[in-house]
């Protein structure tokens, strides 16, 4: 069987639907920036708020500010190379069970698959460099729309990338 | 809503999303609807084909998109039954901010 249209609540608790219902439409149109290459020729980043870190040199998210204030989120960035290991990387979120990420890290950065697809001429090339948020965020919003979104945005256009693929946790 | 920030500067994206209907309603550019668990956004672990897939179909939404708000429903069927998937992506505790939560209810229906 497949699916026609996703059931956006299908894996929520029934606790929190009334709460995203109730999320008003923003009253302004999408931002857009137009994809000119073809995709065979695009370089490509990606991006997961899963709370992935590199073990070596990189502090987790921290989740320990986070317990003593509930509705404090880590807003700050990570970046995750293109050739990072498994081996290589934490997973620090309090609001999903992480461990099939830190079993795969495919799961939700896909970085291992999109190093397949460039070499085998699917797309340009990976990214050198991906990004990693944690995605819980309440009153860290405003700092991801003011500084963390910004400094990714600097580091796609430094690292010229045609494309960012997000992944929301 | 980072989605935004960063095609605002310039960099189109696509958006790989559990919950499109929010993603639809923050006017994102480009979403792929996916009903997989929270933490899951490609696939299962060591499933090289389902994640390959899903990275595959957000490419395609980058190519075919025309106009601010496209939406694609992703087909695919999450391949574990859903009370097994509903449960095992949810942390092993409640998240300091529903502890929170629950903890005020308790008060308040004592106190009720």
């Amino acid at each position: 069987m497949t699916i026609d249209e996703v059931d956006s609540y299908a894996f929520l608790p029934r606790a929190f639907r009334t709460i995203y219902e109730a999320e008003p439409w923003a009253d302004h149109e999408p931002a857009w920036a137009p994809f000119e290459p073809p995709v065979g020729e695009a370089r490509v980043a990606l991006l997961s708020s899963a709370g992935i870190h590199l073990l070596d040199g990189q502090e987790p998210f921290d989740v320990e500010r986070e317990r003593r204030e509930p509705t404090w989120g880590d807003p700050t960035l990570r970046v995750i190379p293109a050739g990072v290991t498994q081996e290589g990387i934490g997973v620090t979120h309090l609001h999903i069970d992480t461990s099939d990420i830190e079993a795969d890290i495919n799961v939700a950065l896909p970085v291992h698959r999109l190093a397949e697809l460039a070499a085998e001429g699917m797309i340009g090339e990976a990214s050198p460099v991906n990004f990693s948020v944690m995605g819980y965020q309440e009153h860290g919003a405003a700092t991801w729309r003011d500084v963390t979104g910004p400094e990714i945005a600097a580091r796609c256009h430094a690292a010229d990338i045609d494309a960012l693929i997000l992944a929301p946790a | 809503m980072l989605a935004r920030v960063i095609e605002a500067a310039g960099i189109p994206t696509v958006t790989v999303t559990m919950m499109p209907i929010l993603a639809e309603k923050y006017r994102t550019s480009r979403i792929l609807g996916v009903e997989f668990p929270f933490g899951h956004s490609f696939g299962l672990p060591g499933d090289i084909a389902m994640q390959r897939e899903t990275l595959l179909a957000a490419l395609d939404l980058l190519a075919t998109a025309v106009e601010p708000g496209t939406v694609v429903h992703h087909g695919r069927e999450w391949p574990v039954d859903r009370r097994t998937a509903y449960k095992s992506w949810q942390p092993s505790e409640p998240s300091p901010i529903v502890a929170q939560s629950m903890e005020a209810i308790r008060q308040a229906r004592r106190q009720g």
